[in-house]
């Protein structure tokens, strides 16, 4: 939902970035306040990853140009654990396995890295376990789950669900979730996007990036844009998605043509 | 064998080593105790054995079996005897280190019998724990001792031999057949600053007769020990239809050295399992030696090496099969750090005669630091035509994308690094059945220390 005057949670200007000398992201812009929902579609290669690791602070990229701020501070100068902590939440598009570490130690230790950032006291395993039952409704997850090794011979859709029991534990006051939706089937994308939903408040803000826009049908966005080598290309409404599913990339590419042109 | 080298200026130095190497072992033989009148029927033995040491030398790089592993700190260090009262140890002391789940051990202390920290109660009939005076008294045990002890194949490599010549006692488990032993047996050897430089030769003989199963624990331990030199040596023999189930721990002092035996052989149908472990030791060498003597027999070695700093681990292993429908499972994981070195040969023997043999080889490498290194070498020597084998080797190093996730989920980057570096040894920790042991280990994985890559 979009409201007048809230919160700048994140203020991204003329970013650029490399990756082992290339450049990827060529000035890209992006402004998400408080209580928004921006999908970013875009064609694949074109960097809608790179931009999601960069806000969470993967080494292997270089910022070489522009500025990213969140909630009134300069985020390249935070470490990546100290964004996670201060509200950043990636969902990955390929989330790792971590075989010999067990999902409820793996989120306990997550839970608790940010309550002490926050100044809380940590929890035990006791009042944790509760706590976790409680989320594990939010994504519809067997708590068998809990107690294998981190991603560890999940099936495609249930690292996605993983990755939002973690957001729904870690409450991000930004969730980028990079292509959450790929590859679901119909239900699991249900739960998926009933989990974000149930998340969403006035308070926080929600970046998806995806392919398809059926995804959108369930989480509807406030604000659709369009990525194209390294840039936001074109900014429209929920409708843009239909217009994108329906038409391609390609007019965008000849319509920023003749922008040019003229 | 004299080596002498054709270059001029080195020559010298070539024949003066070799010459070092032959007296080394001789040298060696000096330090070692006199057997207590108890043990006088051992004096054949010893003295067969010390025949055999004064003919050896010690290996060095040119032998294909320490190509990696030089043995030139060894032989720069000198060593002395045992002698005088053994250290007074107290039960406070070596509490951090007992099982609770252990309800029998033997306690060593620099190679010295301590009964009154041993406990061994609870035990089937017939069945025996103790030192090698006491087992000599069981007339019962007498045949199998002097049939047994040093009886494994492999008994004259050089080490093995110094052990045996060196002798003065050694840990005894005997348990007689169709009996469970339910709670696991516990063998600690301790090395004390009591005895500085001490060379020390622990040695276990264990005998598990038929459909009869054991769960044991060999443990060497420093307790404030720092330079010194254990040269360990097992014999396990696993009869008929029996189940052994053997962890070795070494957790020797980082600046000491520990070259060790395991020579087991396997009677029909039996099972027999070893989790190794080597953590300490300055220069540390495992030998473990698996006989399949008799059809269907069932072998699982699990090793993790964890070392960091100067460390040098070497683990050599052989399953010699000569009997059909074998099968062993082997997984061999090295966590290397620092400028650490580890080193694994693997090698297994299927003969002709070994038909249907299913054997599996796994030797896994996480390289912590750019200096870390590892050599990794599986030995499969395979004449039978209807068997199945595999091997695999692997060498990574911790990745940033692995880091990164967990960073991003709020863990530090230095946690981040231990939980994973925690997760690759779990799956061989997990595998030793008793929970104390685990846990102390888990607790015992390295934290690597190291800033690496920048924000974005
Ligand atoms: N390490 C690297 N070195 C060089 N190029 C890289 C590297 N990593 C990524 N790239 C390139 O950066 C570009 C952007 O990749 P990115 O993963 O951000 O695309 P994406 O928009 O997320 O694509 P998709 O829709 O397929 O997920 C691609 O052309 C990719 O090949
Ligand atoms: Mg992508």
């Amino acid at each position: 939902m979009i409201c007048e005057g809230s919160e700048v949670i994140l203020s991204v200007r003329d970013l650029t970035a490399d990756v082992d000398g290339t450049q990827i992201l060529k000035g890209l812009n992006l402004e998400v306040k408080a209580g928004e929902i921006h999908a970013i579609m875009g064609p694949n290669g074109s960097g809608k990853s790179t931009f999601s690791k960069i806000l969470a602070g993967h080494p292997d990229y270089t910022v070489t140009g522009g500025e990213i701020t969140y909630l009134g501070q300069n985020l390249l100068e935070i470490e990546a654990e100290d964004r996670a902590r201060s509200g950043v939440f990636l969902a990955f598009q390929y989330p790792i396995e971590i075989p010999g570490v067990s999902n409820t130690d793996f989120l306990r230790i997550a839970y608790n890295s940010k309550r002490k950032h926050e100044g809380l006291e940590e929890l035990d395993a006791f009042d944790f376990d509760e706590l976790l039952q409680s989320k594990l409704n939010v994504v519809k997850m067997n708590p068998a789950f809990l107690n294998r090794s981190v991603n560890e011979g999940f099936s495609g859709g249930e690292k996605k669900r993983n990755e939002i029991l973690q957001m729904a534990l870690l409450e991000p006051k930004l969730a980028i979730l990079d292509e959450t939706d790929s590859g679901l089937d119909i239900d699991a994308l249900k739960v998926v996007a009933g989990g974000v939903n149930e998340l969403r408040t006035s308070e926080n803000a929600v970046v998806l990036i995806t392919h398809y826009q059926r995804l959108l049908n369930y989480i509807v966005p406030d604000y659709v844009h369009v990525m194209e080598s390294g840039r936001i290309v074109t900014t429209g409404g929920k409708d843009l998605a239909l217009e994108l599913e329906a038409r391609g990339y390609d007019w965008i590419r000849e319509e920023e043509a003749e922008a040019i042109a003229r | 064998m004299i080596d002498v080298s054709t270059v001029s200026e080195v020559g010298n130095l070539g024949v003066a080593t070799t010459i070092n190497r032959a007296a080394y072992l001789t040298n060696l033989l000096s330090l070692r105790s006199p057997l207590t009148d108890d043990l006088r029927w051992l004096q054949e033995v010893r003295d067969r054995a010390t025949a055999r040491v004064q003919e050896l030398a010690l290996p060095s790089t040119r032998d294909e079996e320490w190509r990696f592993t030089d043995l030139s700190s060894l032989l720069a260090t000198e060593f002395k005897a045992v002698s005088g009262e053994p250290s007074t140890i107290s039960q406070a002391a070596i509490a951090p280190y007992l099982l609770p789940e252990a309800a029998n051990r033997l306690v060593f202390v620099d190679g010295i019998f301590l009964p009154e920290l041993s406990v061994a109660a609870d035990l089937p009939a017939n069945a025996f724990i103790g030192n090698l005076t006491a087992a000599y008294r069981e007339a019962a045990l007498r045949d199998r001792l002097l049939n047994q002890l040093g009886k494994q194949p492999g008994a004259e490599e050089t080490f093995t031999t110094l052990n045996t010549a060196s002798m003065t006692d050694a840990a005894v488990l005997y348990i007689p057949s169709n009996h469970v032993v339910e709670a696991p047996i516990h063998l600690l050897f301790l090395s004390t600053t009591g005895q500085a430089s001490a060379i020390t030769h622990p040695r276990c003989l264990v005998i598990v007769e038929s459909s009869s199963s054991l769960t044991l624990v060999e443990d060497y331990i420093a307790l404030d020990a720092s330079v010194y030199f254990t040269n360990a040596v097992t014999e396990v023999w696993v009869e008929a239809n029996a189940q052994v189930n053997h962890t070795r721990i070494q957790r020797d002092s980082q600046t000491a050295f520990h070259i060790g035996k395991t020579a087991v052989s396997q009677a029909r149908d039996s099972h027999y399992t070893c989790n190794a472990i080597s953590l300490g030791a300055a220069l540390s060498r495992h030998n473990l030696e698996v006989y399949q003597t008799g059809e269907q027999t069932h072998t699982v070695l699990n090793g993790l090496t964890m070392i960091a700093d100067q460390q040098v681990a070497d683990t050599h292993s052989l399953i010699s099969y000569t009997q059909p429908y074998g099968t062993s499972n082997q997984v061999h994981k090295c966590i290397v750090d620092d400028r650490a070195h580890a080193i694994f040969n693997g090698k297994i023997f299927v003969p002709k005669a070994a038909q249907l043999t299913d054997a599996r080889q796994l030797s896994k490498n996480l390289l912590v630091s750019p200096k870390a290194r590892v050599d990794t070498k599986p030995q499969l020597e395979i004449t039978a035509d209807n068997v199945k084998c595999a091997h695999g080797a692997t060498v990574s190093q911790l990745e940033s994308d692995e880091v990164f996730y967990l960073q991003s989920r709020g863990i530090d980057e230095n946690s981040a690094r231990k939980l994973l570096v925690y997760a690759f040894a779990y799956d061989v920790i997990s595998q030793i059945p008793i929970v104390s042991l685990r846990d102390t280990l888990a607790a015992n994985v390295r934290v690597p220390h190291r800033k690496h890559g920048s924000i974005a």
